[in-house]
């Protein structure tokens, strides 16, 4: 079970936690013209890497809030916790 | 029957104590300490179980978690155990254990007529036999494999037993309490650290309480004693005993189980049987020791072969002889410890030693005993069938490949030494990739994954010295990290015996002539000759020929087996071992039980139960209720004789000529809040919201980015900032994250909140012809004409001194209102409604008769927003504004969502009118057509229309709107029903809608 570092509440089991994919995927602006292929990379496609990931964590069972973690997806080793609105190195 | 077996005045048994048990049907004595199998062994038994293939008979190998043999059926309390290991195991008053594996009885064993059949149970077998004609599977295969498989049976019953987790933090994790388990402790302790330490034996010690050593002046059993008694005494330390560390996971999470009840006749009262604890380590030492190695030789798994170490421990912890007549066969100094303890006892053994002339303190002490020592010899084969009454035993050549003088030796027990394997499961799960020692020919932990540490003999460090030292440095080191209190103490002296290398020499020949069994994997059965078998049939990666052999794959997961078919691998191959690499080692190290897993979880426990603040009137009222999530909602009031059918049917009929009153608390509730709410409903529905007036609802739907209906319902503005989200009992959850995903990552700039206010409110639906005279009466100072309260209207008002706010909302089709209470005023509510109702022939209805007004207007739920549809399936076009963007708009040009033939919703009634459509059928234009039937679409939901009188469904099908009028059929194979249909508008009841604006 891993060990999640949430940057409003502190080191928190996982159960708490609920997954949210690739924290790198930008929804495209509201009322915005464009092609079929740049939405369905938007819906549909995302990288499944094999190391550093930076992904949405949302701590559901705690203060609610969305979080960036950077893990890497073969050791599970999280380097670092981000909040929402933070920059990411 | 007595205690032939057992020494006077030697072991740690409480021989005040005599403890009766029974081992199948036949009572014996032992002492309180014992485990059953030092209790048989005391009472003379070996004989305890059939091997899993070949039903050969089975004894005891080991003295702990390594046991391959020794795996007893428990009954205790009137519950059932299987797959306990006698050599773990604790006796008590009234235990009763049997064997399993055979029948009628382990001494006459139809089973083991396998073991003449041998050749045809080769590596592999089940791959080659259970092949063809596959006709033959169901009938004879299959039972014959299930008849032949397993150890043991499990109880079918419900276990009564508490089991309890427990979640627990600590600096320093320490699983093992040999010698360097309890000196890392202690100086981890006494630097400040929070350590805990696991024992998974009932005594701690670990080798300390076998070896003839000396630590700072005390024996290793004094000092064990001291060091526990210290550590208990301290507050940052927790000491537990009968607890195994079983499994190394992610973060350094490792669980472990603890017996608590196990050795007891009955649970106490305020005490779980076992207790699993999910531990939270900042860093762990690995301590869990070392297992001895057999050797292989022919017919080595007869009962009476055993490991020396065993032996010993049975002497020296239980004061048991595994036998009067003992061979001691070993290629390491080890072997002679257990023969100079049994010739302290009074025995006699004979050593055969596979070293030419080595020469140690040990060997020297053993000399001086007049030990007889026979060098260069090996064991050839066990002689008897049900005990080892004979060796035939001879000398070997320098070279180990050829026997001299073979000739037959009396013996009732062979104490094999092969030397040692540390035991690095633990630390291969946290992901340590081993690494081979030549010294001492096993693999040892490598670099640390994760924060773990491996030392003393696990380590592969087997003197004590060595390994007291080097575990006081590993406590001081590991614990200063993270206390920084540099408070070391002094490491004691440490007198032992040194020893002297051991030979690599591990598997016996076989003589000219002779074809004996030799076993790798006692638990499974697999000899020397079926790896040789798979590796010849082309089998060359390790995890193959494991799982081809089923090589470590019993429940002991090859704890005494590995290294020794990694050993004939390379052999053969002509490879080192550290090439053949080795396979996975996963959790758990020892079985665990699955009552252990679950824990509390069990039954109502297993999941919460919510409630609604009127639940007890539901209950008062006969209610019968149905599981919504992890709501329980009243399905229907049964009032006399009535079924769920007749019940729901006078509920909903009630509503339509009447009023009735449906407890809603359960839906999802959010408070939406800020100067930006209404541009985000605009954005999160698919119609438009902001110019929605104070006081108004509004029925919204919401979509996923893929354009698939994520959730509906009414959404109503409260004041000019504040607006009231409703959401579908199954989804609130789910809409409450997705809001909070846009609001926090998309669109942050909105500056608004939600949260979730579900429970805040107590929700009451009151739908029909009379509701607006009832609501009359309940708020006399209210307008609730049509005029001042009309459909979509919002009010808020006094409900007899309670704070109401009341929705003109319909569900049901019906002239409907919503009134919303405080939580806590919920009761009262419903019992005013009730009671001023009572003029208006008021019923409660369920949610059977809701699904069923539901249906039968056509409105659209969870059978229908399923996770295909789009808003154009379930006729919701008008939902969607053409003008602005909103989440998954753009989704809905994709050309599969804008084809036309797309399955759309619309009603179905039975020809007949009388034969209801079973939820799921398939609609199809030609029942008799060739299967796969072609499938229009499926049906979604159904029930008995009351207004119409007959049975009614919606259904998805294709082209919809073009097929009303059609008459075509709903197949359900699952009920082998066709009924013929025809399909008409979703709208099967007032379908302009005048009712709800009435
Ligand atoms: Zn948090």
């Amino acid at each position: 079970m891993l060990y999640i570092n949430c940057p409003h509440c502190g080191l928190r089991s996982q159960n708490e936690f609920a997954y949210g994919g690739d924290a790198t995927v930008k929804r495209p602006e509201l009322n915005k013209e464009i092609s079929d292929q740049e939405w369905d990379n938007f819906v549909y496609l995302r990288k499944s890497p094999r190391g550093k990931h930076l992904e949405l964590w949302h701590h559901i069972s705690g203060c609610r809030q969305w979080i960036k973690v950077e893990r890497d997806t073969s050791t599970h080793e999280i380097f670092k916790t981000y909040k929402a609105n933070e920059a990411i190195e | 029957m007595s205690q032939d077996f057992r020494l006077d005045n030697v072991g740690m048994v409480n021989r005040e104590k005599k403890i009766s048990f029974k081992f199948n049907g036949k009572k014996y004595f032992g002492f309180e300490g014992d485990t059953i199998a030092s209790a048989l062994i005391a009472n003379g038994v070996h004989l305890v179980g059939r091997s899993f293939k070949y039903h050969r008979p089975r004894g005891f190998f080991g003295v702990g978690v390594d046991e391959p043999y020794a795996i007893l059926q428990l009954d205790r309390n009137n519950e059932r155990d299987p797959n306990i290991r006698a050599t773990e195991q604790e006796i008590f008053e009234g235990l009763e254990v049997k064997s399993v594996n055979c029948w009628p009885s382990v001494n006459f064993d139809i089973g083991a007529i396998n073991n003449f059949l041998k050749m045809f149970f080769p590596a592999g077998f089940y791959y080659k036999t259970f092949m063809w004609p596959p006709s033959f599977w169901y009938k004879i295969y299959e039972p014959f494999i299930r008849m032949a498989a397993g150890f043991g049976e499990a109880s079918i019953k419900h276990d009564k037993e508490r089991y309890e987790h427990k979640y627990e933090y600590c600096d320093l994790l320490i699983t093992g309490s040999g010698p360097s388990g309890l000196a890392s402790a202690y100086a981890a302790a006494k630097n400040g650290a929070r350590v805990i330490l696991a024992e998974d034996k009932p005594r701690f010690g670990g080798s300390l309480l076998t070896s003839d050593v000396n630590i700072g002046n005390q024996t290793g059993v004094e000092w064990t004693e001291k060091i526990i008694a210290e550590l208990k005494s301290m507050p940052n330390v927790t000491v537990k005993n009968r607890s195994q560390v079983f499994g190394y996971y992610d973060h350094n999470m490792l669980v472990m189980s603890e017996r608590i009840s196990d050795h007891l006749p009955k649970t106490q009262k305020y005490l779980p049987k076992q207790r699993l604890w999910y531990i939270r380590a900042n860093e762990v030492l690995i301590s869990s020791g070392s297992i001895e190695r057999p050797l292989v030789f022919g017919n080595n798994d007869t009962p009476g072969v055993m490991l020396s170490s065993a032996a010993k421990e049975y002497m020296k912890v239980y004061g048991v002889l595994v036998g009067k007549k003992p061979l001691i066969f070993t290629n390491n100094d080890s072997g002679y410890e257990t023969a100079i303890e049994f010739k302290k006892n009074g025995v006699n053994p004979i050593i055969l030693d596979t070293r030419s002339d080595p020469s140690s303190d040990i060997i020297a002490e053993a000399k001086n005993l007049n030990i007889e020592i026979k060098f260069s010899h090996v064991v050839v084969a066990a002689k008897g069938y049900k005990k080892v009454k004979s060796a035939d035993i001879a000398k070997i050549s320098d070279d180990k490949k050829e026997l001299f003088n073979i000739e037959n030796i009396e013996c009732d027990c062979i104490c094999v030494s092969g030397f040692w394997t540390p035991s690095i499961h633990l630390a291969s799960q946290s992901g340590n990739k081993s690494k081979f020692n030549e010294k001492i020919d096993a693999f040892v932990p490598d670099k640390s994954k994760q924060k773990e540490n491996t030392i003393g003999s696990a380590n592969g460090i087997f003197t004590l010295e060595e390994t007291i030292k080097d575990a006081f440095d590993k406590g001081f080191d590991v614990s200063n990290k993270i206390t920084e209190k540099n408070n070391k103490v002094s490491v004691p002296t440490v007198v032992e015996k040194k020893s002297t290398d051991h030979d690599k020499f591990w598997c016996v020949p076989l003589p000219k002539g002779k074809s004996y069994k030799r076993f790798l994997d006692f638990q499974n059965d697999v000899a020397v000759s079926d790896i040789e078998l798979a590796l010849r049939e082309g089998f060359r990666s390790i995890e193959h020929v494991k799982r081809y052999t089923t090589l470590g794959m019993a429940t002991d997961q090859g704890k005494t087996s590995n290294l020794n078919g990694l050993q004939l691998v390379s052999d053969i191959e002509n490879k080192v071992v550290p090439q053949v690499g080795h396979t996975t080692f996963r959790p758990p190290y020892t079985p665990v039980s699955i009552g252990a897993i679950v824990g509390r979880e069990v039954g109502k426990h297993s999941k919460p139960t919510r409630k609604s603040p009127m639940h007890s009137w539901h209950e008062k009222n006969n209610a019968v209720f149905v599981d919504a999530g992890v709501w329980l909602r009243p399905r229907y009031y049964k009032q006399g004789n009535e079924g769920l059918f007749e019940a729901s049917k006078r509920e909903a009929k009630n509503v339509r000529q009447n009023v009735g009153v449906c407890d809603v608390t359960t839906l999802g509730k959010i408070d939406v809040k800020g100067p930006d709410a209404a541009e985000f409903l605009n954005r999160v529905y698919t119609n438009a919201w902001l110019k929605l007036p104070v006081g108004k609802a509004r029925y919204g739907v919401m979509l996923r980015e893929d354009g698939i209906v994520m959730d509906d319902g009414t959404t109503t503005r409260i004041s000019k900032n504040h607006y009231h989200m409703t959401t579908t009992t199954a989804q609130a959850a789910n809409v409450l994250s997705h809001l909070e995903y846009y609001l926090q990552l998309v669109w942050p700039e909105l500056n608004v909140n939600v949260v979730s206010t579900t429970e805040q409110w107590a929700g009451a639906a009151i739908a029909g012809p009379n509701s607006r005279k009832l609501l009359m009466k309940l708020f006399p100072n209210l307008d609730v004409s049509n005029e001042g309260l009309p459909f979509m209207g919002y009010k808020e008002a006094d409900l007899f001194g309670v704070p109401a706010k009341i929705y003109r909302i319909s569900f049901s089709g019906e002239l409907a209102y919503e009134i919303n209470v405080e939580s806590d005023n919920g009761y009262f509510m419903w019992e005013k409604i009730m009671e001023v109702g009572k003029e208006f022939q008021i019923q409660p209805y369920g949610t059977e008769a809701l699904s069923t007004l539901r249906i039968e207007m056509g409105h659209v739920a969870g059978s229908e927003l399923d996770g295909r549809t789009i808003p154009y399936d379930a006729s919701l076009e008008g939902l969607v504004s053409k003008k602005k963007d909103f989440i998954g708009k753009r989704s809905l040009n994709r050309s599969a969502f804008t084809s036309t033939d797309r399955e759309k919703l619309v009603g179905v009634v039975p020809i007949d009118k009388t034969t209801s459509i079973p939820e799921g059928s398939y609609i199809v234009k030609d029942p008799k057509a060739k299967l796969p039937n072609p499938k229009l679409g499926h049906v979604s939901a159904s029930c008995w229309s009351v207004e119409h009188d007959n049975p009614f469904s919606l259904a998805i099908i294709k082209d919809g709107k073009n097929m009303i009028g059609q008459k075509l059929f709903a197949m359900s194979p699952l009920k082998n029903k066709t009924i013929p249909v025809e399909i008409v508008s979703s709208h099967y009841v007032d379908p302009e809608g005048k009712r709800v604006r009435s």
